[in-house]
């Protein structure tokens, strides 16, 4: 059983779903990282998606842009990147960390020396979000050989045909893009969403968890979409922009990240009505 | 195998594909049939070709250079005048099509990136035409060399949306551009302006563009009764070539040479010149070659010519390198803003300081060639919009 699987098991047993939380490493220094992924992991996130930062980052909206820049500013290479994911696991063996990158810097290193380095980093799967299962024969027979989950997305324009084959690719879990757009906080879950995790769900029964991102923030936000069927939920810029407004003094930033976590992690924790 | 029946299931060779946010994927599949269906439809194609006829003024002439071929002493040069095409350059023939595309898909909004204002301009222009609502991101640093592109696109009813993240060029409005088209997909047309991006965009705006070549082809035949002997023309995203090249890309006599920004000078690393000095990796949805560093991350670009600042390149040039069924070099922006002086005081026109630097590369080639070969130098655009760049250059005041 993978680490991620795991993670998942365990929570369900509990009916309780899991908390996934997401950082752009190196921002705003690659030093800071492992302490704000400590924070999160002890406000309560159950896995954690760095981010290894591109300069053109397509699916991402101002947030994680500006956090990814910042990170590269400070000198965030992706051999950078996976030496911090070691150094997490150092401390927290247990906690599963994906990778959430753009398909170039993997390319560009080279599939198989990424993945098996990522392998020996302690990396337990990837998310790469320009690259769809039409182009990932490459890349998913590597992930096999290491051992590595790949993670794919589903958005709400996805028909079922591709779902299936989607969900046959997935392991890990499945990551629900929730609306139209891009990543980024909203104010509110659309109804849209609910439906949309009802539509997919019966695909992934059995198969794979279901964890849903972009523009998901608050406490209700996660609670509306583990109510609707959702195994997981992914939080991200909401995270960043505590990082990005508490940038000159560490102990605000941790002590907040670690808030923040908590309180989504009881919403999260809640019994499923 | 002919190398004109490419792209096979999305690719040219490895390069090409489609790699893009799952959100955007049933949305290029969609695409794809629309455009094969519109291709094979007789109505499309006849509409599409009296709005090339009546609306852009097509067929442009072939013009013979007699005074820069009597000057260089060699090859005889044609200059295919794209710079005459309605909007003033070549990038109508694209538009057109694909703005008549988006109205048969029902789609009401047209959104599109633009370098040097070209593209936005030709998209505004063919949206107002046809009626439908154009919208256009620009780097602000483009804004700023384009002003009066700018100011023509608004004239023209588009609005523009200057984009101020990332290195403030082309690649970062087409990064906007497709964040707000996985926004806006239901009611949004992305209407992309080169070869690039995810299939099937570099096959079908190939097609649109190679009514340059055809052209071409017909025209030299009647003028010297055969074919020429090389065709040259600007490469940036590579519209304006393929768009030349793709109805030779089967008559191997004809040397096709792709001309790239050379910036500052490619051993300086100020440059744009993708397809000398890339690597291979994937962006803005296609495989294809790319200026980048050792850690993956895009490289900005340089060139004074805003249409060819791109760190990538249609995947099918890339394909046609490693065939090496085409020359890729390049030319910097001296040798460029060099041919731009040449060509307005021996023939009297103002070429773009993009087409400049296919210029620059053909008044190298003509003199090493016999006077009874003929070059063909793609003029894709006209060069009023550059005439203040030119004069910072030269140190001249207006």
């Amino acid at each position: 059983m993978t680490a991620i699987k795991y993670v998942f098991e365990n929570n369900r047993k509990n009916k309780k779903g899991c908390l996934i939380g997401y950082i752009t490493a190196g921002d705003p220094t690659p030093d800071l990282t492992p302490k704000i992924v400590e924070a999160l992991i002890h406000g309560g996130v159950d896995i954690i998606e760095l981010g290894l930062p591109f300069s053109d980052p397509i699916a991402d909206g101002p947030t994680i842009q500006a956090a990814s820049l910042r990170a590269l500013n400070a000198g965030t290479t992706p051999l950078k990147v996976l030496d911090i994911a070691k150094k997490i696991k150092t401390k927290h063996a247990n906690v599963p960390i994906v990778i959430m990158t753009y398909y170039n810097p993997i390319f560009h290193l080279g599939i198989d020396k990424f993945l098996s380095t990522a392998k020996n980093h302690g990396v337990n799967g990837f998310i790469v979000p320009d690259l769809p299962i039409e182009e990932a024969t490459d890349f998913k027979k590597a992930a096999n050989t290491y051992c590595l989950d790949t993670i794919f997305l589903a958005a709400p324009s996805t028909s079922e045909a591709r779902l299936t084959k989607i969900v046959d690719a997935s392991s890990g879990f499945l990551y629900i893009v929730s609306h139209f757009g891009v990543t980024g906080v909203k104010s509110a879950i659309d109804d849209s969403t609910l439906q949309l995790i009802q539509r997919i769900k019966p695909f992934t029964a059995n198969k794979v968890p279901l964890a849903v991102g972009f523009g998901i923030s608050q406490p209700e936000h996660i609670q509306r979409v583990i109510n609707a069927g959702a195994d997981a939920a992914i939080v991200g810029s909401a995270f960043i922009n505590i990082i990005q407004k508490t940038a000159n003094t560490t102990t605000d930033m941790l002590n907040e990240l670690e808030a923040a976590a908590k309180a989504l992690k009881t919403a999260i924790t809640l019994e499923r009505q | 195998m002919k190398i004109s029946s490419y792209p096979r299931n999305g690719k040219y060779g490895k390069f090409g594909g489609k790699f893009v946010p799952e959100i955007l994927m049933e949305a290029v599949n969609e695409l794809e049939v629309a455009y094969r269906q519109a291709k094979k439809d007789p109505d499309f194609q006849r509409q599409l070709g009296y709005y090339l006829a009546d609306f852009v003024g097509r067929p442009t002439p072939l013009y013979f250079a007699e005074n820069l071929t009597r000057k260089l002493g060699g090859a005889k040069i044609y200059l295919k005048r794209e710079d005459l095409a309605h909007g003033g350059a070549h990038k109508i023939n694209n538009t057109l099509g694909q703005v008549l595309l988006a109205k048969r898909m029902g789609k009401s909004r047209v959104i599109a990136e633009t370098g040097a204002g070209q593209h936005g301009v030709a998209t505004a222009i063919a949206c107002a035409a046809l009626g439908l609502d154009a919208e256009v991101y620009m780097g602000t640093e483009d804004c700023e060399r384009q002003k009066l592109n700018v100011f023509r696109m608004k004239l023209l009813n588009a609005k523009v949306h200057p984009v101020d993240s990332g290195s403030k060029t082309l690649k970062d409005s087409i990064n906007e551009a497709f964040r707000d088209w996985v926004t806006n997909l239901k009611s949004t047309y992305y209407l992309i302006g080169s070869t690039m991006g995810p299939h099937p965009y570099p096959m079908m705006v190939r097609d649109f563009q190679s009514v340059i070549g055809t052209e071409i082809k017909q025209q030299f035949k009647q003028k010297e009764n055969r074919l020429p002997d090389a065709l040259v023309a600007c490469v940036g995203g590579g519209s304006n070539a393929l768009g030349t090249f793709y109805p030779f890309e089967d008559d191997f006599d004809v040397k096709l040479y792709g001309i790239e920004a050379a910036g500052d000078g490619v051993e300086t690393g100020r440059h744009a010149a993708t397809l000398s000095k890339g690597h291979e990796g994937v962006f803005h949805g296609m495989y294809t070659y790319l200026l980048q560093d050792d850690n993956g991350q895009i490289r900005t670009t340089t060139s004074i010519s805003a249409g060819l600042d791109y760190p990538g390149v249609g995947p099918e040039h890339a394909f046609l390198k490693t065939l090496k069924r085409a020359n890729y070099v390049s030319a910097t922006d001296k040798e460029a803003v060099n041919a731009f002086l040449i060509l307005c005081k021996t023939e009297g026109i103002l070429p773009a300081l993009e087409s400049s630097h296919a210029l620059a590369h053909a008044i190298q080639l003509a003199p090493q060639m016999s006077k009874n070969q003929s070059i063909v130098v793609t003029l894709s655009g006209r060069g009023d919009k550059d005439v203040e760049t030119i004069a910072d250059f030269i140190g001249a005041k207006i």
